[in-house]
């Protein structure tokens, strides 16, 4: 079960210019990876939610230079890049009564797309994304 | 030597009546001294149509023309010494926000006074010959640096005069010396306490059992905070370089209000006109230093707000108490004609843990209206990574200071570490409107 779930890293900054540089250098000299990215906003601040490849890491490291940071768990597929591809997957967690909370994709390599879910039952999602035949990533090599 | 196991000195415990009349007596005796030596007031009196002799019961105080900030800058550097140069051996200053620092002077016997007076403060707490007690205020011409430092050295504490600045090392001198007292400023401690945490120490594993705080207006929330931060016990200190620095007032073990010095002070409360406050009421703190040979100021308008507690306190000390700082008359803000005052905001958000320990009062203007917005930083514990986390956290701070001040106050959230953390004192309240008018 566990090693279906990803630690997903969020951390908050505020909403000014070079916060993200900030953040992104750090990994950079770590050199660890970011596998899926995005930025939630809230006015003034916001949420940067990144999977990386060095999760633990990357949450020290971030941690040792100020910033708040906390991990989050999120499930990672991997599904086609065609048409229906993330309405399978929503599809089948609604028909569950499980409510995503935030998603964000892209695609990687080759007809691929890597879809990161933040759901209200993390437990039961897995159960239903199984039984789909959903490929999970688990921890991002 | 102390007078007792208690008492710095036997005057903290005279029969109130006795203390009374002393302190008229030399009420008297200090217009005496102002108006034969100090012309500035010689001149001030004569255009009152006041003379010394004139002042025969406590009420007549009242007939005094206070004194003000601005004299002291008006009369920049010595203009309200009643003593030659050669009787001075000490001077401080108090910088002011703009122009000229105020100048004050001491002769010998003013030190020794007012170096008393710190000892008597320092001893109410607890502090005795066996403690270390560590000065972590700046020194040089600031009177907190050097009033602290001899009043601990008096009672033959081990000082350590470490000032301000570097806090990692502050934090191996209290650990290295076995430090157990500590001055400081509120803002300060707290710093303390996060670089501590990130040395991955517990502040109240240190060995502190003491903290003397002033210099800027904190609360009874903050107080616990740091009480439970550093496994301490926190006392308030006031004072004010005019009134010879630090030891002009401080609490006693009982923690609530602080023993204002009528020996050495007479002391009043006036409201927004001038005229005496009522008994408990909120006034401006009024004093005339009473054994003060240098600088005999008269009716010296402190700026700061409170209102006297007076009855029996258990301590013992018979000397009257003045409430913790409430803010300063000048701090005032007005917010869309709400008077507000930024320790009232501070009270508020330490009483939310989810506030964190700095903060900062920022006021715009957008067209006509004013908009009030706190800036408060996001602790580590209450993020999850979600953004309902903001809004549970705004909407919760939002709330209470709504209840409170009656304004609609924006919250805004940002990174820890960013809201800066003066050493001397904090300066909390950023009024963008005097930029725009």
């Amino acid at each position: 079960m566990d090693e279906k779930i990803i630690k997903q890293v969020s951390i908050f900054v505020e909403n000014k210019p070079g916060r993200l540089a900030a953040v992104t250098e750090i990994l950079y000299r770590a050199k660890i990876n970011i596998r899926a990215f995005t930025i939630a906003e809230a006015g003034d601040f916001g949420i940067i939610r990144m999977v990386v490849d060095k999760t633990d890491d990357a949450h020290r490291l971030l941690k040792e230079n100020g910033f708040t940071v906390s991990l989050t768990r999120v499930l990672g597929v991997e599904v086609e890049d065609e048409p229906g591809g993330m309405f399978k997957i929503a599809k089948a967690l609604g028909n569950e009564g499980i409510n995503i909370e935030y998603v964000y994709a892209f695609t990687s390599g080759v007809e691929r797309a890597m879809i990161i879910l933040r759901v209200d039952d993390i437990e039961k999602a897995t159960d239903v994304l199984e039984k789909e035949g959903v490929l999970f990533k688990g921890e991002v090599p | 030597m102390p007078y007792s196991e208690k008492y710095w000195q036997k005057e903290e415990i005279m029969p109130k009546k006795d203390l009374m009349e002393l302190q008229f007596k030399r009420l008297k005796h200090t217009v005496k001294n102002a108006y034969e030596n100090v012309p500035f007031y010689r001149k001030k009196l004569k255009e009152a149509r006041i003379h010394p002799d004139d002042i025969k019961k406590r009420e007549d105080v009242s007939k005094l023309p206070f004194t003000v900030k601005e004299d002291l800058r008006d009369t920049y550097p010595f203009g309200l010494f009643a003593v030659p140069k050669e009787k001075l051996v000490r001077i401080h200053t108090s910088s002011g926000t703009s122009g000229k620092p105020k100048v004050v002077g001491y002769t010998k016997r003013d030190l020794d006074n007012w170096i008393n007076m710190v000892a008597r403060c320092l001893y109410m707490t607890g502090i005795r010959n066996h403690d270390v007690f560590q000065n972590m205020v700046s020194y040089a011409l600031f009177t907190g640096g050097l009033g602290m430092h001899y009043g601990a050295e008096l009672i033959g504490a081990m000082v350590v005069p470490s000032a301000t600045g570097n806090t990692e090392r502050q934090i191996s001198y209290i650990q290295d010396f076995g430090t157990t007292a500590i001055h400081a400023t509120p803002s300060y401690a707290l710093h303390i306490k996060e670089v501590a945490e990130k040395m991955d120490l517990r502040p109240d594993e240190l060995g502190l059992k003491i903290g003397c705080f002033g210099a800027e207006p904190w609360s009874d929330s903050m107080r616990k905070r740091l009480e439970e931060s550093f496994g301490l016990k926190a006392f308030d200190s006031y004072g004010l370089s005019e009134m010879n620095g630090p030891g002009v007032a401080f609490e006693c073990e009982e923690q609530n209000g602080l023993h204002i010095w009528a020996d050495h002070y007479f002391i009043e409360i006036i409201d927004e006109e001038g005229k005496p406050a009522g008994e408990g009421e909120r006034g401006e703190l009024v004093l005339t230093p009473l054994t003060k040979e240098a600088m005999p100021l008269l009716r010296y308008r402190t700026g700061d707000l409170t209102y006297t507690i007076d009855y029996k306190c258990s301590c013992g000390r018979t000397h009257p108490k003045i409430h913790r700082i409430l803010g300063r008359a000048d701090d005032m803000i007005v917010v869309r004609g709400i008077n507000v005052f930024p320790s009232q905001i501070e009270h508020i958000l330490m009483k939310i843990p989810d506030a964190g320990d700095s903060y900062q009062v920022v006021i715009t203007r957008e067209g006509t209206l004013d908009e009030m917005k706190v800036r408060v930083e996001m602790k580590d514990e209450l993020f999850r990574g979600e953004l309902e986390d903001f809004r549970r956290i705004q909407s919760k701070i939002q709330k209470e200071l709504l209840k409170e001040v009656g304004l609609r106050i924006n919250v805004d959230l940002v990174e820890k570490g960013t809201l800066e953390r003066f050493k001397l004192k904090a300066k909390r309240v950023l009024d963008m409107r005097k930029d725009t008018i």
